[in-house]
């Protein structure tokens, strides 16, 4: 020991005099977290869409789904928003990272007091809390995002290839593509509610993660005999719904589903050998319409075990998925082998018979237990200007019915086609395969309300067409060889019922346009002559009157779905009438 | 200078199975409990202690007031959800917990991190060994009622942990070092505040060196105690500053060398006299030395991504195969050994914690013959850490 040894400890009252490292200061005072500090929550829930990942990620189950008053459930939307119980969340933020709308985030105010322990179980941003408007606070990054927000795109022909042939478009996923896309989706289900027929898309996305084909492909069956169908041509509802589509590009549910089939559809009788084992009733069911819905329908009242039998006025099933949509999309091989797989399961069917006409609707009452009336929407409509039954103006579904039935018209070099649907697409996309240089498709609102889909649009521009936006036709005359176009430009006036902005003439904007040819592709309406043979109640736009829960008609055991019903829709509404036809028609004959 | 107390024979005789043939009955024994209550860095395990006067002639460890099982709880979760839960395993030092589950589960998964990550890594584990250290060099003097110290150090502690707030968005469970880098990019400025944290650091710890290592009290209590023989670092498995303390030469950091420490100039810190004093000024030595690595870290760190995309983490699976992955701790060499069954779920976590050897196994045979009071001395320099004891 040594005399610094004794001394040098004194050093620390040097310190005496200083202030203290921890000082007391009142609660109210409290010193604020850092900027990115991870504190209690704070939720947009008009941003938040309830779909549950927040929930899912906790490790510590600390975050409840629950309705919350005055958010309803609805397309992409659960209703359900988090609860978060702080007696269990650790703080770590991942719920924030995984969030796919960017909706939840952190405060940085982590000091809060309450004797009542069940005030720190509530709901963000419903329960006022005095950091709701907190800009400070742990949010989500991009580089902290634990979501893929960039799709798998999907191998397609090139345009130049295309504008030649009726080879179909999209060449589908291999396996490492659909691989890497089935592994972005994060299963909230929200896809589930948004497909009409309520496809369960998580689990058959989830048998392409697990290499389990065969068993994505029961799933399929369980909802949907047309998946292979679906797969290429559906309008995808639920990616419409999906969350990662917020603030990314949603999962690209349509090709997984086609990915499934494309690799498992030609064994698909072997893999649902056991679909149909239920004891057989005796009971036979008329389904007038071989098209989606009635060979959905047939499709399960099969598998309830009651007998089924189509009668279709053309000589092949398949309705509009056979003579609405083209070959480049769906090509009639697949589809072929499709209704293939449905008639093999023991369905009846009589072609080329016309019920109303050559048999009428009160026949098949009386010799059937029950009837489901699935006629679709045929006619296409024109529309009411002058002009309209000059020579070289067609109308879209009867064009599209010949191409299908293998005519190849000329349409000449310039095409004009008016409409803004899938079918117009279909029309446009077709006329350029045809030959013809120039298509331009005339359509009375802008972009944002076409109702086709966006990448029908896409693919046609890719392929040359053109668009001329808020123009619409007013007298169509011919003019030497060619149609001459009067058209008028439009602006959007107030939303009309269906929530689109009403186009509205702008005096004195008429301009003309030549063409060789003029497609109508503006809507179908149902062609109803067999209704009143039973005294079934129609709408006044010729659709059957039926109530929209059960597809019942106010004749009893006459039920009715598909287009015809609601008019014209897309195919994934028809398949599920369909199966909901077949559900409540099997009720109906188990109460007989 | 107290004799040495401990023989140097036969190392690898377990203490536990020599039970010491005491007659209990004959009054000339106590037997005591010294903890689990027990204040400070310490705390939440219990020693039995049985005393002849006041010397220890038989020490049994008792842990178990602490299991949370949080090996068991990672099989029940999927690799994100393992994350937030590993941190928890050592309070002091959270951050090798995060770093070494993400990083055998980067090397099961065969994910490559970006550069960056890996120097913000370095840099983070640095930070939380200055900061862990500073505050042990506290309770080594507040052991032998140096209270004062304590209050020097744990308050400087807190100016790291400012950092880490400002970094992490929290201060003790950082959960910053995630699976394929860091979690985000370092605040603008960052550097520049670590530097006057540094400052600050170095100047109390030269304060701390006139008070505690220039110190007749604490000369006379540490100086001899707890003399740990080197042949006893293998069978006893002693690693970190124990071990150098001991003159083997052992640091992760140099023989096995992991993220970016092969491109640091530093050298491995070794004593000789492997008693409580000498590991105390090792470990103040090693602050130091954090110090400068922590400068060099931060002149050098290049730009870039901090971070590499993880797979959809809810189906995140990692092929089937086993690893252990291990990093230089401030009480050691800690290391997971990670089995994955090629599921979205970890098979099996096995957390070695450094002071798991030290203070169940070498406490039990170093106490023995030393002062009750020197105890809670005994027990803070190899560094018991009861929450990574227990897992």
């Amino acid at each position: 020991m040594n005399l610094r040894d004794v001394l040098s400890p004194f050093y620390a009252w040097k310190r005496t005099l200083e202030k203290p490292f921890t000082i007391k200061r009142p609660v109210e005072e409290v010193r604020r977290g850092a900027p990115g500090y991870r504190g209690f929550h704070i939720n947009d829930v008009g941003k938040c869409i309830g779909c549950g990942s927040c929930s899912r990620i906790c490790q510590n189950g600390a975050i409840d789904m629950v309705p919350v008053e005055g958010i309803k459930s609805g397309h992409g939307d659960s209703g359900l928003r988090p609860r978060i119980d702080y007696g269990r969340c650790c703080w770590c933020a991942l719920c924030v990272d995984i969030c796919p709308t960017g909706s939840l985030g952190m405060s940085n105010k982590y000091n809060w007091i309450s004797p009542d322990g069940d005030e720190f179980v509530f709901t963000p941003g419903v329960d006022d809390k005095n950091w709701d408007q907190s800009s400070e606070g742990y949010r989500r990054r991009d580089e902290t995002w634990l979501i893929e927000p960039v799709k798998t795109d999907m191998p397609v022909l090139e345009p130049e290839v295309r504008r030649r042939s009726f080879e179909e478009v999209a060449e589908g996923y291999d396996d490492e593509l659909a691989r890497r896309e089935a592994m972005r989706c994060i299963e909230c289900g929200l896809c589930i509610e948004a497909c009409p027929t309520h496809m369960d898309v998580p689990q058959y996305i989830k048998s392409i993660r697990d290499n389990n084909l065969e068993e994505g492909l029961r799933i399929l069956y369980e909802t949907n005999p047309f998946s292979e169908s679906c797969g290429r041509i559906c309008t995808a509802r639920c990616q419409d719904a999906c969350p990662l589509g917020r603030e990314g590009e949603p999962v690209m549910i349509r090709w997984l589903k086609r990915y499934i089939t494309d690799r498992t559809a030609p064994r698909a009788r072997e893999i649902l050998a056991d679909f149909h084992s239920l004891p057989q009733t005796g009971k036979k069911v008329a389904i007038v319409g071989g098209g989606p819905s009635g060979l959905t329908a047939a499709y399960y009242l099969k598998s309830y075990g009651h007998n089924a039998t189509i009668f279709e006025m053309h000589d092949e099933l398949g309705g509009m998925l056979r003579y609405g949509i083209p070959e480049y999309r769906l090509p009639k091989a697949i589809l072929d082998r499709e209704i293939k797989t449905i008639l093999d399961t023991g369905v009846e069917t009589k072609l080329e018979v016309k019920i109303g006409e050559d048999v009428s609707l009160k026949d098949l009452y009386d010799d059937y237990d029950a009837v489901f009336v699935s006629i679709g929407a045929q006619r296409g409509t024109s529309m009411p200007i002058e002009g309209i039954d000059t020579p070289g103006v067609l109308v879209g579904v009867d064009f599209l019915d010949e191409i299908a039935k293998g005519k190849r018209p000329n349409l000449g070099e310039k095409v004009a086609v008016i409409g803004g649907g899938n079918t117009a697409m279909d029309v446009c996309r077709t006329s350029v395969r045809l030959g013809s240089k120039e298509v331009v498709v005339l359509y009375r609102r802008t972009e944002r309300e076409m109702p086709a889909a966006h990448e029908e649009v896409e693919e046609a521009r890719e392929e040359g067409v053109r668009f001329e936006f808020l123009t619409a036709p007013t007298i169509i005359s011919k003019k030497d060889d060619k149609l001459e176009l009067e058209c008028i430009r439009m602006e959007l006036g107030e939303p009309d019922e269906s929530g689109r902005r009403r186009p509205v003439p702008i005096e004195g904007s008429e301009f003309k346009i030549t063409a060789d040819t003029c497609i109508m592709a503006i809507g179908q309406k149902v062609e109803n002559v067999m209704a009143e043979q039973v005294g079934v109640e129609t709408t006044r736009w010729g659709t059957f009157e039926v109530d929209e829960d059960t597809l019942t008609t106010n004749v009893e055991g006459i039920f009715a779905g598909g287009d015809c019903e609601t008019g014209p829709d897309d195919a994934i509404k028809a398949i599920a009438a369909g199966k909901k036809a077949a559900y409540f028609i099997n009720r109906y004959l188990k109460e007989d | 200078m107290k004799e040495r107390r401990i023989s140097e024979t036969n190392p690898w005789e377990p203490t536990w199975c020599d039970v010491p043939k005491l007659d209990l009955k004959s009054e000339r024994y106590v037997k005591i409990w010294q903890g689990p209550q027990h204040p400070g860095v310490t705390g939440n395990m219990a020693l039995e202690l049985t005393l002849e006067g006041d010397v220890v002639v038989d020490c049994r460890t008792h842990v178990g007031y602490l299991h949370r099982g949080f090996e068991k709880l990672m099989e029940r979760r999927r690799y994100i959800q393992c994350f937030p839960i590993v941190c928890r395993i050592c309070v002091p030092e959270p951050d090798y917990n995060e770093y070494l589950f993400a990083a055998a589960a980067e090397e099961l998964a065969g994910i490559e991190i970006p550069e960056r990550g890996a120097w913000i890594r370095a840099l983070v584990l640095e930070l939380t060994r200055t900061a862990f250290l500073t505050m042990w060099l506290g309770g080594q003097a507040a052991a032998f009622g140096l209270g004062t110290i304590g209050q020097w150090s744990v308050a400087h502690r807190d100016f790291i942990l400012d950092l880490f707030e400002e970094l992490t968005g929290h201060r003790i469970y950082h959960m910053y070092i995630i699976p394929g880098g860091v979690r985000h990019e370092l605040p603008e400025g960052f550097a520049g505040r670590v530097e006057a944290v540094l400052e600050r650091i170095e100047k109390i710890i030269s304060d701390i060196e006139k008070v505690m290592f220039h110190n007749a009290v604490f000369k006379a209590r540490a100086k001899g105690l707890g003399y740990i023989p080197p042949s006893w670092v293998e069978p006893y498995g002693i690693t970190g500053s124990t071990a150098r303390g001991a003159g083997v030469a052992i640091d992760v950091r140099k023989d096995n060398p992991y993220l970016v420490y092969d491109k640091l100039d530093f050298e491995k810190i070794v004593g000789g006299e492997s008693d409580v004093y000498e590991r105390a000024v090792l470990r103040k030595e090693e602050i130091l030395m954090s110090i400068r690595l922590i400068r060099q870290i931060l002149k050098r760190m290049p730009g870039g991504p901090v971070r590499a995309k993880l797979p959809n983490v809810f189906h995140w699976r990692i092929p089937a195969g086993e690893t252990y992955v291990r990093a230089e701790s401030g009480r050691g060499e800690m290391g997971y050994y990670m089995v994955s069954d090629g599921t979205e779920y970890p098979r099996r976590v096995n957390v070695r914690g450094a002071s798991y050897t030290h203070a169940m196994a070498l406490l039990e045979r170093l106490a023995l013959g030393v002062s009750n009071a020197d105890i809670a001395g005994l027990m803070t320099s190899i560094q018991t850490c009861p929450p990574e004891i227990e897992r």
